[in-house]
């Protein structure tokens, strides 16, 4: 998923911890998500659920799966 | 039904204690990004007859919690009371899993509907009526930083009403939740505004750099100018006009030489007052901190506070993140370090946004070595900068490089890895005039009320110290280190005792002992890094323990001793 892409989440495999907080900022398997940027040298990755914006790690957002609205 | 306690519950970065200073009229620290408050602070607030206690508590997203800010809240939570839960009308869906936390566990819960304005201009509608009739508590839409709809808040306070506690699975929860918003919430299509264009510029990754390296260039030059502003055309006019006459008219009364002179006035030169060199009480322990440090803490915390509002932070930690991952941390942590900035005692509470003991290890030790408060810099830039701002530049760059290696080794040393950065970017809003001064002026009274009483309480102690020749006996055991090592003079010793107590005065110190500039270089590095002062010691003691403090101030001690022997060696004069 590139910067400026949007699509729907698929799934998130991680820890539950990791699933919990996610979904509890709104990223939940079926919501429209936008990728707003992305930093290099696997940096972190802003995307935007619900008109909101969260910075997530690189390792945390490869866990994301999405089906990407090309 | 008689109410006693009220907890505020919400999202982070949701303006709970907006609404907190909206209800007591008391004063706390409101910002635009996640993690302002990090302890609770109590107020009290009329209803009717009877006063009634209100808790502000820092923000969380559920109610399992996964740092010790959000472990603060959910542990007051559990000590009962009533709850009006804050929740971000721009963000009904996600802050309504909250909600459905509270109410599931049965305790009576008021919800405030707040930055309705907002949501009203982002063209989000939402129906008030359904939504208590689907959470069956109580809503009110309130705007915290005009105080819009408090009043209302108020007055329903009474519906509030224990309900019956039932169990829910989180799907079921998402569910009911996404019914809710369904029903009750209406978009309406509009464009993008100017701010929002900014925001994505602001966090892309070549533009995101150029404007943080804009806004960083922006701060230091704000900062400086100000500041000296503020130095040359009032402070220094003051003090030189109006207190000086009349401190020479108390020292011809006290009498020179006499006990009361050398304490209040000090040490006069030429028959005037030198005000950073002759040490009274009323002499250097005013001057420092009102005419020299004071304006840079008043230009500082101005620009932070207008950063804040805007929510400029977050931005600049998600661009930092890989850099500050090197050194063990992820972005976040440069909150605790800007904060530290001004003074270290928030900074070092800020780790408690951190996830990890191993974290706020890192972030507390680095920010204690190498990060000096604004009150030092201030001095140093007063002191250092007579002789050259190169020299100013130079301490500096040797704190900055510090501060790196430092990183790099403990975060090669520890084990165990940095987590990442998973935070909430907030969106720009404009700064209210009115809270930035509101803010500033709360950090500037707490500056004089804190600080002032350890200034003069230094100036003191180094005055009988001196009368007592215990300094002597001192300067005697250290001088191996302080001349051999770091090739100070041995009176420098009395810098660095009353160096735990405030930096600022301790900086000033080394003023009239007649250094080098290659001295006073290693001496202003030396007192940044060996010790924090007492003040926020104390908090590194409650946040870190007392087992992590010793090694972190083991770290200090050593790294003292390494930089000042290297710079003795290295720098010529």
């Amino acid at each position: 998923m590139r910067a400026g892409e949007s699509g729907v989440i698929w799934e998130i495999q991680g820890g539950h911890g990791l699933m919990r907080k996610l979904y509890s900022m709104g990223a939940r398997p079926g919501k429209k998500i936008i990728k707003v940027s992305s930093h290099f040298w696997r940096g972190p990755q802003t995307i935007e659920v619900d008109n909101m914006q969260i910075a997530v790690g690189f390792g945390m957002a490869r866990r994301i799966l999405v089906a990407v609205e090309r | 039904m008689n109410i006693e306690k009220i907890l505020l519950i919400g999202n982070p970065n949701v303006g709970k204690s907006a609404i907190f200073s909206r209800l007591t009229g008391a004063k706390v620290i409101i910002s635009n990004y996640p993690g302002t408050t990090v302890e609770f602070t109590q107020g009290k607030m009329k209803m009717g007859e009877e006063s009634v206690m209100i808790i502000d508590a820092p923000g969380t997203y559920t109610l399992e919690p996964t740092c010790k800010a959000e472990d603060v809240a959910c542990r007051m939570l559990g000590e009962g009371g009533l709850v009006i839960n804050v929740i971000d009308a721009t963000n009904l869906e996600r802050n309504l899993y909250l909600t459905l936390q509270l109410l599931e566990k049965g305790i009576p819960v008021i919800v405030a509907l707040n930055m309705w304005d907002d949501a009203k201009h982002r063209g989000i509608n939402i129906d008030v009526k359904k939504l208590e009739e689907n959470l069956t508590a109580p809503v009110v839409p309130v705007c915290g930083l005009t105080g819009e709809g408090i009043k209302d808040l108020v007055l329903r306070m009474p519906e509030m009403k224990p309900s019956k506690p039932f169990v829910s699975t989180d799907g079921q929860k998402w569910g009911k939740i996404g019914k809710i918003v369904e029903e009750t919430q209406k978009l309406t299509h509009r464009h993008r505004t100017l701010l929002e264009i900014l925001e994505d510029l602001s966090i892309k990754p070549f533009s995101g750099l150029l404007i943080a390296a804009g806004v960083m260039y922006c701060t230091f030059w704000a900062v400086r100018f100000l500041g000296e502003n503020l130095i040359r055309h009032m402070f220094e006019p003051l003090f030189g006009g109006l207190w000086s006459p009349l401190m020479l008219r108390l020292s011809a009364f006290l009498g020179e030489g006499s006990f009361f002179h050398h304490i209040l006035i000090g040490n006069l030169a030429g028959g005037g007052i030198d005000f950073s060199q002759s040490f009274g009480l009323l002499t250097t322990g005013f001057f420092v901190p009102i005419a020299m440090v004071f304006p840079y803490i008043l230009s500082f915390y101005l620009v932070l506070g207008i950063l804040e509002d805007l929510g400029y932070l977050p931005r600049l930690a998600v661009l930092m993140d890989n850099f500050m991952h090197h050194l063990g941390l992820h972005g976040y942590a440069i909150i605790p370090f800007i904060l530290g900035l001004g003074c270290n005692v928030p900074g070092a509470l800020a780790t408690r946004i951190l996830e990890e003991r191993r974290e706020k290890f890192i972030a507390a030790t680095l920010m204690a070595i190498a990060i000096p408060c604004m009150a030092q810099i201030a001095m140093i830039v007063g002191l250092v900068g007579q002789r050259g701002g190169k020299y100013v530049a130079v301490i500096f760059f040797i704190l900055f490089a510090l501060l790196i290696i430092k990183g790099l080794i403990l975060n090669r040393v520890l084990k165990g890895v940095s987590p990442e950065i998973l935070v909430e970017i907030p969106p720009y809003r404009i700064p209210q005039i009115q809270a930035v001064i509101k803010k500033l002026w709360m950090r500037l009274s707490g500056f004089l009320k804190e600080a002032m009483p350890f200034v003069l309480l230094g100036v003191f102690f180094v005055n009988v110290l001196h009368m007592l020749r215990i300094i002597d006996f001192f300067s005697y055991i250290f001088t191996p280190v302080l001349t051999g090592l770091w090739g100070l003079p041995k009176e420098a010793v009395s810098v660095l005792m009353v160096g735990f107590l405030r930096k600022d005065i301790a900086v000033g110190m080394l003023g009239p002992l007649n250094l080098t500039t290659k001295q006073l270089i290693i001496g202003s590095t030396i007192l940044a890094v060996y010790f924090p002062c007492i003040a926020t010691y104390i908090v590194l003691i409650r946040e870190l323990g007392v087992k992590d403090t010793l090694k972190s101030t083991f770290m200090m001690l050593v790294a003292a001793l390494l930089i000042g022997a290297s710079l003795n060696l290295v720098l010529v004069d």
